[in-house]
């Protein structure tokens, strides 16, 4: 649900995007009577449904209140109407319905799966209807969340590669939003209040502010009929003033966090790209070839198959509204870390001054444009890719004409874009786990995100 | 690499499994059951061919892709004293390289097909497995079946690719401060069960790894007579038997390969308690009984019974744990229980939690020992039970949502050596559970002379701190 995971998850939710004409799930889209945005996808084949709101609501809402928009999410579901904590998951589970709740830097998404039943499909949303509308936000519940947050803070000090990445984003966004911790900060937690809470629920959980996606074995007429009765539980509201936009860093910028751990774990990168950037797709298939298509990337061959350096070594772009990040990382014992960043950083000039060959690029092509049909083969993945299309306003056809904006782009265009967007010589550096005679850095002791083992973007298995 | 758990699995609502598809669905009404249950039956072909490959195939025509995977029966608890993790170096070294297709050319071909593959090593299996696109499939399939007899195995390679593997090890377990607690867990929760040593191995042993240990692990073992192959996605499943019989018929068998020795665990003769210190800002507690497995079990309902009660302790939001641990009391930041008994040999039921700020582990193990007192003492309630059940029934449509899932059951239930089968009977089996049965169980197995306790001491992070003052242990 944190940066970390949610930065995954764009990095998959990019290589979802690569069409085969017949594949393509068929995306409609409407807006209800009160402003809602509806996006439908119909997949009949199975006996349930998938329902998510999103709401301009991410943790770049947060302001002086790191943490807000996380704990807003998370309390939505300890009481509403007259149901109390217990009641609420007592009723989901006796019905097999999965509530789900959860905010990133950018987005708040309040979920349902159900089975289609037609009684079970109405307890279901009945109850997820309370939820939305009428959240109560118990104090003593509030209490406890406080808690666990401070908990999952205190996590994330015994987690070197979480370290890292709190670290990495407060080095690239030092002015902006996106450099807060999504889970806040031991003191910003303590501070915040259920008022806060409730303000930020009632300005931001509105119509206007928020979309609707369905994916699953309704017809159009009921998706509609859905769409109404979920948008008429919501105030219609205001949509969200922009947020800021970002400054790339101009000079390097290294941060070291000793820790005690047999291993270093290395970050380097830079302010990377947005959602419906100019250069999305020369910088998508650039990164293919350098570190973002797994074993056949460039870092994993010189890092990991020529040297036995790492076991994991990737690099991606991670878009969001504003500018978000490209990222390079590996992990590998402490007295290779110099050995292992000259690699890195040696790989990433040479793609940035001589680009890609040929047959790279022709491989990358292939890999692309042939792995399509997998990234839209279940309802969980199709529902994903849904919520970023109808979030970022990308265009409904964005599924179809993807194949072919990959398959005409050259050497040349991606050479060109990396020269502009990526600068080797100002690129953040984190190194959790150096030997340091200086006091850990700020970042160590204000990390970010949950210790996740699913953190990690690169292959697991060989 | 890590460890499939076919039906349990910590993740909450995916304790069930599948047996289904669509074509075939019609909804059976019981008055006993909080919802409906969507009975669906989707066969699944079984061929075999004449050198001992099993093939099983199952139709899901969502979409163009398949999900072919290649199982050996071989894994870490195969591995004798010097050499554990050897099955998984092995499988990391399957990338490297057959005499057609020389190092890197697996890797390339699969990418210019667009396939997503990866391998898994687990206490009982090794795995390797592709998504394709249904109509590539078959590139797949020579790829696979070329290395399951051909691999040359080049010495300059694995001394690159064994430091990859201790990188894993580091990065998996050493610095992760709960997986080093569970690693030395099992290692004096089993005393003579290879179940005791972990999947990637030791690392003095991965040090003191040679390529001929690899060599003669792999000639031991990978075999078509020791493999089973599945594919579930868009195919046709004659059409996966012709081309099996194509690639993998002209392997040779390998005669009399001795299956490894029982090694069953001797009794366990009181409570072993462990206590581990490492860098860590937060302390974890794990629990483990000794129980039967699905493959030892002499009443054939026992491992049924026990995964019932792992899911009233802890499947979903209102299950017990969440209800009365992490809200009520407000003791613990986190609280599991799951069972783990679908392996080739008995496992453990298991519990775990960490405490929430301002609470001591000693709380949260007073807890969770009185839980299970509980459900000694009296019968679950029918409103729970049926919660749970609400819960198996609408997993059993969720989970046919990811054609891997499907594939994972069918190929890790055949390879341990339960049988395919076991996912058609899961679910009417589990769900014929009593109140009764579950309080038996518990009462039977959950005491204390089979239990095993491991704690996390943490240790400062910063090395500027002083170390903790020294903790007494019983």
């Amino acid at each position: 649900m944190l940066k970390k995971t949610f930065t995954l998850l764009v990095a998959l939710l990019v290589l979802l995007f690569t069409p085969l004409a017949q594949a393509a799930p068929k995306i409609e889209n409407w807006t209800t009577a009160n402003g809602l945005r509806v996006y439908y996808v119909h997949a009949p084949e199975l006996p349930m449904l998938d329902l998510s709101l999103m709401f301009d609501a991410g943790s770049a809402r947060d302001g002086d209140k790191p943490g807000l928009a996380m704990l807003t999410s998370a309390m939505l579901n300890k009481g509403a109407a007259e149901l109390n904590e217990d009641q609420l998951a007592e009723q989901f589970d006796a019905i097999g319905a999965v509530f789900g709740a959860g905010s990133s830097m950018d987005n708040a998404s309040v979920s349902l799966r159900t089975i289609t039943l037609e009684k079970e499909q109405k307890a279901a949303l009945d109850l997820w209807l309370k939820v939305l509308s009428k959240p109560t936000f118990p104090p003593e519940s509030f209490a406890r969340v406080q808690k666990l947050t401070l908990v999952g803070l205190q996590a994330e000090k015994q987690d070197p590669a979480t370290l890292g990445s709190k670290a990495f984003y407060k080095a690239l966004y030092p002015d902006h939003p996106y450099g807060q911790p999504e889970n806040g900060t031991e003191d910003s937690i303590q501070g915040l209040a259920v008022a806060d809470l409730q303000a930020f629920y009632q300005q931001y959980y509105v119509a206007k502010n928020g979309l609707l996606t369905l994916v699953g074995a309704v017809e159009r007429k009921q998706a509609e009929a859905l769409a109404e009765q979920i948008a008429a539980v919501l105030p219609t509201g205001e949509a969200a003033a922009p947020i800021p936009e970002v400054k790339p860093l101009t000079a390097a910028k290294t941060v070291k966090i000793p820790y005690p751990s047999s291993q270093a774990h290395i970050l380097v990168g830079q302010i990377g790209n947005k959602r419906g950037d100019p250069d999305y797709f020369t910088l998508y298939m650039g990164n293919q070839m350098l570190g973002g298509s797994g074993f056949t990337s460039r870092l994993m061959k010189e890092v990991r198959d020529a040297r036995g350096l790492s076991y994991s070594v990737y690099s991606y772009f991670a878009p969001y509204k504003e500018l978000g990040v490209f990222e390079v990382g590996l992990q590998t014992k402490k007295e290779q870390t110099e050995e292992a960043l000259k690699v890195v950083r040696d790989e990433i000039s040479k793609f940035q001054q001589d680009g890609s060959t040929a047959e790279e690029l022709e491989a990358s092509k292939k890999d692309i444009t042939g792995g399509f049909p997998l990234r839209t083969a279940s309802n969980s993945q199709i529902a994903n890719y849904v919520g970023v299309i109808a979030f970022y306003n990308l265009p409904l056809d964005y599924l179809e004409t993807f194949t072919d904006k990959i398959n005409v782009l050259t050497r040349e265009q991606i050479a060109d874009a990396f020269t502009r967007r990526i600068q080797p010589d100002k690129m953040v550096t984190v190194i959790v786990g150096e030997e340091s005679e200086t006091k850990p850095a700020d970042d160590a002791s204000k990390p970010k995100d949950d210790a996740q083992e699913a953190s990690q973007p690169a292959a697991q298995g060989k | 690499m890590r460890k499939i758990q076919p039906f349990t699995g910590k993740a909450r609502n995916s304790r069930t499994m599948l047996a289904a598809s669509f074509l075939f669905a019609a909804i059976l009404g019981s008055p006993a059951q909080a919802i409906e249950r969507v009975k669906v039956e989707v066969p699944v072909h079984q061929y075999k061919l004449d050198n001992g490959l099993k093939i099983l195939v199952k139709q899901d025509k969502r979409a163009p892709i398949a999900v072919m995977q290649l199982w050996y029966k071989v894994g870490s608890s195969y591995e004798h004293g010097g050499i554990t993790g050897v099955s998984h170096v092995l499988e990391h070294m399957m990338f490297k390289g057959t005499e057609k297709h020389p190092t890197g050319e697996f890797n390339r071909i699969i990418a210019e097909n667009g396939a997503q593959d990866n391998a898994f090593t687990g206490s009982d299996y090794t795995a390797y497995y592709q998504i394709i696109a249904a109509d590539r499939l078959e590139v797949a399939m020579e790829l696979e079946s070329d290395r399951m007899r051909n691999l040359t195995l080049p010495p300059a390679e694995f001394k690159k690719e064994v430091e990859v593997v201790k990188e894993e090890r580091r990065w998996r377990t050493e610095d992760k401060p709960q997986a080093l607690t569970r690693e030395q867990f099992e290692a004096i929760a089993f005393m003579n069960s290879p179940y005791q040593n972990p999947i990637i191995g030791w690392m003095p042993d991965l040090d003191a790894m040679k390529v001929e240990d690899l060599k003669a692990w792999y000639e031991r073992w990978y075999a078509p007579n020791n493999a089973t192959l599945v594919v579930v996605g868009d195919v046709d499943p004659d059409k996966i038997h012709e081309l099996a019989k194509k690639y993998y018929g002209p392997l040779k068998p390998t005669e009399n390969i001795a299956p490894p020795k029982p090694q069953t665990e001797v009794e366990q003769k009181g409570l072993r308690t462990i206590n581990v210190k490492a860098p860590a800002e937060l302390p974890y507690l794990l629990m483990g009984y000794k129980v039967p497995g699905m493959i030892n079990a002499k009443e054939k309902w026992e491992p049924y019974a026990l995964e019932m009660l792992a899911g009233v302790l802890d499947g979903g939001g209102s299950s017990r744990f969440s209800r009365e641990l992490i809200r009520g009391k407000a003791i613990a930041s986190e609280a599991s229980a799951w069972y783990s008994g679908y392996g080739r040999m008995p496992e453990l039921f298991s519990l775990s939690g960490t405490p929430t700020k301002g609470e001591k582990l000693e709380t949260i193990k007073a807890a969770l020992l009185e839980q299970i007192e509980r459900v000694k003492k009296e019968p679950v309630t029918t409103e729970e039970l049926e919660r749970v059940r609400a819960g198996i029934i609408a997993g059993e449509i969720y989970e046919r949502d990811s054609q891997q899932h499907q594939a994972n059951l069918l190929g890790s239930l055949e390879t341990v050596g339960l049988g395919y089968k076991l996912a058609d009977e899961y679910v009417d089996n589990i769900l014929a559970i009593t109140p009764e049965q579950i309080q038996a169980v518990a009462r039977k197995y959950l005491i204390e002379d089979h239990l095993t306790i491991a704690e996390l001491d943490p240790q400062p992070i910063d090395p500027n701190k002083p170390k903790n003052e020294p903790r007494f242990v019983r």
